[in-house]
């Protein structure tokens, strides 16, 4: 690898001087072509291969179509509730202090490492009307297991950790100076909040947000206990592509599945064009 | 070893980084490419690391042609600029790696790689600093430890790029001399990268000026001082003053006298270059002898800046700001200040046609 | 902090001597508290109370129903399939991320954006569709599904399945964590390493490597975290067939399902466990990492 790669070649080939090029990028290429890329490339394939009728069968079929609306709004709600609790969390945690802040921060992890069916039944537990929370709910006539409501639950609780860890270093990082300016010119604490410190936060902000939704569209451990699982009223996209298989309905679930990526697709990428529309106007 | 750069031209993109350039460095020597950002020179210096490959061209070293050679091959050395150290690695092991990692048919006993590196330790005056750790030393101390690191594998060719460029003044200062006596004692032929004139001037035996991916000026520092090749070389090296004039016949006017051309220069627009140390300030009233070099209008100060044993001094000639360089006690001599009026006697113009300018770097 | 908010603020500001301002630097004292109550009540519902709730039924029928679940054979099977496949995926991801990493962040090459994005895909994909992509390659409909059967593989519904399926929604992590930090390393010490004398592999495993190796850990914790706590891609692709295809998230959900709900929480709370432990890891690594970074700072 060392003598070889620094003989005299043929002129004009890019030579490189730190070795192993070829080597690593040829097995990352392979390894990820046959891991991930062409299986996914089989997925539309497929799916185009069923046909345009099978599609529009799909989407103008009412299970489907609710489906959709469960995941996409569930998954939406989520996102916006976690976007503002994660903000008053980061907030919290960089700017305040409080015994067990430490804690506390390495606390927000958790949805990332705890494993999903582990979340799933715990919740479900949780908020079952016997349980510890769901009790005192339901005397409330407020019902979460085996509602909207508890698919709800789940996808904030998955999107907990995603738009604190990307608000908390841009606040960090946040110059102090800015706030003092800005109080020397007679702005009170809402203005200055609201003026000055928010709005370089909002790009990070739409990024976690971004996070948590696409997260919580695609989720299946954590709800599939807690949601319920009623077709047409609770019954989400990945769990429907589940049932089709089951039933042998490749042709169903791969439509399904292919739909589900490509409206994911274009909701994250019109989320990259706001955020980067965001970012000219602010000037980055 | 000698090294002989044969029309190397390298190109980034589209852009040419190194152009066409040749040059012979001697065995032993301690040559300097000096240039600002973006001049070529760092890369250069790379190519004869062999971190970097010329398009076109080839360097020769000690006679063998570099593109034959791999890297452990052409026996260089190099120190960069922010040092490169194994963070990981003790200052004795730092120094070792290069013995260590020879082929074991190659690799000294560990006796004996023991015994070198507390040799090199003594030679940068790190004596006992073997177990420490690259963090724990200052910037100046770690730059030692790469110089030894570098040394250990007795290469034929040291490479240095900008060694002291992210050091304090005064530990530069210390590190200059520290390293002139080192190239002095083991006589190794070492190229040198910097963008400090002060330190290419000092330190080396030639310098290469290079500006745009060109060799400007190769010559001892006397020598790109004093008679300074093209404008840039001049405008480079130290501060200096530029008056537009136009030859004629073999002379040129500046002001309102005549000065002769003596580089035999075609007649046409040029620029005449004159240090601040040539600008003689005289009392309008005075009648010294010197009628061909005096400026006779009156030039009036802007500025007077008293810089410890200098005065500097800005006046100005019409619309054009002149800066003069006077020693302090001819400034109190004089009673310089602002708004009053000399006559300029100017020293030793040089003369460049006015087109010579392309090679300026952007 | 106080209020200087309010001292901004009085009223009487006559010919007495001018009161002292205090810039509005902080919220006021009762809105912190309020913001502060409101941050850690939500926390304490949506994290703690699960976490708690995981222990509480593990250990609601006795210690001893809880390890009678965890040493029940099929318990046992389940564990030792979960610790199979992340012996099997975590390797494999690593190289591929120690691969990627080097490949993207000490050379140039055109399309490297493209390629960063699309080592994220998994991340944007749900794991459904990570099992569903290899049920339509492997599966008895798929692709090579009749000629698996012919040669008498077992890839759908087997290990291989469960593999594969988890290696898809596992590949990111080591990536992620080793390309910005070798990123930010740059090529300076491996350069010089070169230039003294070291081939490849001594110059990766002296230099880069040592460099490394917090992120490194990092990055296979998260990996290995994943690996085991993965449920849907796995559910897809397994057959759920209890003894021999079920992980530990997929026995969970057998037992759940079974309404043998302390068992099941007996079981999760081992993954707790883990996840706890990977969390605490997490944390003293980040610190670690954070003083490697500073090494590098000339």
């Amino acid at each position: 690898m060392n003598a070889v790669s620094t003989i005299a070649r043929a002129r004009g080939t890019k030579r490189h001087v730190l070795p192993g090029f070829g080597l690593t990028l040829g097995f990352t290429l392979t390894y990820l072509g046959f891991i991930v890329l062409i299986p996914l490339a089989v997925l539309f394939v497929q799916a185009a291969g069923a046909g345009g009728a099978r599609f529009v069968g799909e989407l103008t079929n009412p299970r489907t179509l609710s489906a959709f609306r469960v995941s996409f709004e569930t998954a939406f709600v989520a996102a916006c509730l976690n976007a503002a609790f994660g903000l008053l969390i980061a907030w919290v945690l960089v700017r305040y202090r409080f015994p067990g802040r430490r804690f506390v921060d390495a606390l927000i992890d958790l949805p990332f490492g705890l494993p999903t069916a582990v979340a799933g039944i715990s919740l479900t537990t949780l908020y079952a009307s016997t349980g510890w929370l769901g009790r005192p709910l339901a005397a409330l006539d407020i019902h979460v297991a085996f509602t909207r409501l508890g698919i709800l639950v789940a996808l904030v609780f998955v999107g907990l950790p995603f738009v604190v860890r990307t608000v908390e270093p841009v606040l960090r990082d946040f110059d102090r100076e800015l706030e003092e300016a800005a109080a020397l010119l007679g702005a009170n604490r809402a203005h200055i909040v609201a003026r000055v410190i928010l709005p370089p936060l909002v790009p990070a902000l739409l990024t976690g947000f971004t996070l948590a939704f696409a997260r919580a569209i695609g989720e299946y451990g954590s709800v599939i206990f807690i949601a319920g699982n009623m077709p047409g009223l609770t019954e989400i996209l990945p769990l429907l592509i589940v049932i089709k298989l089951e039933q042998f309905d490749y042709a169903g679930a791969t439509v399904i599945a292919a739909l589900m990526l490509v409206a994911s697709f274009v909701l994250l990428l019109a989320i990259n064009l706001l955020q980067g529309w965001m970012r000219r106007r602010q000037g980055g | 070893m000698r090294i002989e750069i044969e029309k190397v031209t390298k190109r980034l993109g589209s852009t040419l980084v190194i152009d066409a350039v040749s040059l012979e460095i001697r065995e032993r020597e301690f040559i300097g490419l000096l240039g600002p950002s973006g001049s070529g020179k760092t890369t250069l210096l790379r190519i004869l690391a062999g971190l970097e490959f010329a398009d076109e061209g080839r360097v020769l070293f000690g006679g063998r042609d570099g593109a034959t050679l791999t890297v452990e091959a052409r026996e260089v050395g190099i120190v960069f600029q922010h040092y490169a150290l194994f963070g990981h690695m003790s200052v004795f092991e730092n120094i070792a790696f290069g013995l260590k990692v020879r082929p074991r048919s190659s690799r000294p006993p560990r006796r004996e790689i023991a015994a070198t590196v507390e040799r090199l330790l003594q030679l940068v005056q790190l004596e006992g600093f073997g177990s420490r750790f690259p963090q724990q030393l200052s910037g100046g101390q770690r730059q030692r430890v790469a110089f030894a690191r570098a040394l250990a594998t007795k290469p034929k060719l040291l490479l240095l790029d900008e060694p002291f460029g992210a050091l304090d003044a005064k530990v530069r200062v210390d590190l200059r001399r520290w390293l002139r006596e080192l190239h002095d004692a083991t006589a190794l032929t070492t190229v040198f990268v910097t963008h400090d004139q002060e330190e290419a001037l000092a330190l080396a035996d030639r310098v290469a000026i290079m500006a745009g991916g060109r060799i400007e000026q190769v010559g001892t520092p006397t020598e790109v001082y004093e008679a300074p090749q093209t404008p840039f070389v001049y405008e480079f090296l130290g501060r200096t003053n530029a008056f537009d004039c136009v030859i004629a016949d073999g002379r040129a006017r500046i002001g309102d006298k005549s000065f002769p051309v003596e580089n035999k220069l075609p007649d046409g627009p040029a620029v005449a270059f004159v240090r601040p140390h040539d600008v003689i300030l005289r009392h309008l009233d005075d009648l010294e002898p010197s009628a061909d070099a005096t400026i006779t209008s009156a030039a009036s100060v802007r500025v007077v800046t008293v810089l410890g044993p200098k005065a500097w001094v800005e006046l100005s000639l019409g619309a054009q700001v002149i800066a003069a360089e006077v020693a302090r006690e001819v400034a109190t001599q004089l009673a310089i200040a602002a708004g009053k009026s000399y006559k300029l006697q100017l020293r030793l113009p040089r003369f460049f046609q006015k087109e010579a300018k392309v090679s300026r770097p952007e | 902090m106080a209020d200087g908010f309010a001292l901004a603020r009085r009223p009487d500001r006559g010919m007495s001597a001018p009161p002292r301002v205090r810039l509005p630097l902080s919220e006021p004292a009762l809105m912190r508290g309020a913001m502060l109550a409101l941050a850690l009540a939500f926390l304490g519902v949506f994290l703690v109370l699960p976490l708690t709730v995981v222990f509480a039924e593990a250990f609601s029928q006795g210690a001893r129903v809880y390890f009678a679940a965890l040493t029940e054979p099929e318990a046992i099977a389940a564990i030792r399939l979960t610790v199979l496949t992340a012996a099997i995926c975590v390797p494999l991801n690593t190289a591929f991320g120690l691969a990627a990493a080097w490949s993207i962040t000490k050379f140039e090459f055109p399309g490297k954006s493209l390629l960063l994005t699309l080592i994220d895909l998994p991340f944007s994909v749900s794991p459904v569709v990570a099992g569903l992509v290899y049920v339509l390659l492997f599966g008895l409909q798929g692709l090579f599904g009749t000629w698996l059967v012919e040669h008498g593989i077992k890839i759908i519904f087997a290990v291989p399945g469960i593999a594969l399926a988890t290696l898809f929604v596992t590949l990111p992590f080591v990536a992620r964590e080793l390309i910005p930090l070798m990123d930010s390393q740059g090529t300076t010490q491996e350069e010089a390493a070169l230039v003294l004398g070291a081939n490849g592999r001594q110059t990766f495993l002296r230099v880069t490597l040592p460099s490394i190796k917090w992120g490194l850990l990092y990055g296979v914790l998260l990996c290995n975290g994943r690996a085991i706590g993965e449920f849907g891609a796995v559910a897809v692709v397994s057959g759920h067939i209890i003894g021999l295809t079920n992980t530990m998230p997929l026995h969970i959900e057998v037992l759940y399902n079974d309404y043998a709900f302390a068992a099941s929480f007996a079981v999760a709370s081992l993954l707790t466990l883990m996840a706890l432990v990977t969390l605490a890891m997490k944390t003293i690594l980040e610190w670690r990492v954070g003083r490697a970074a500073a090494i590098h700072v000339h």
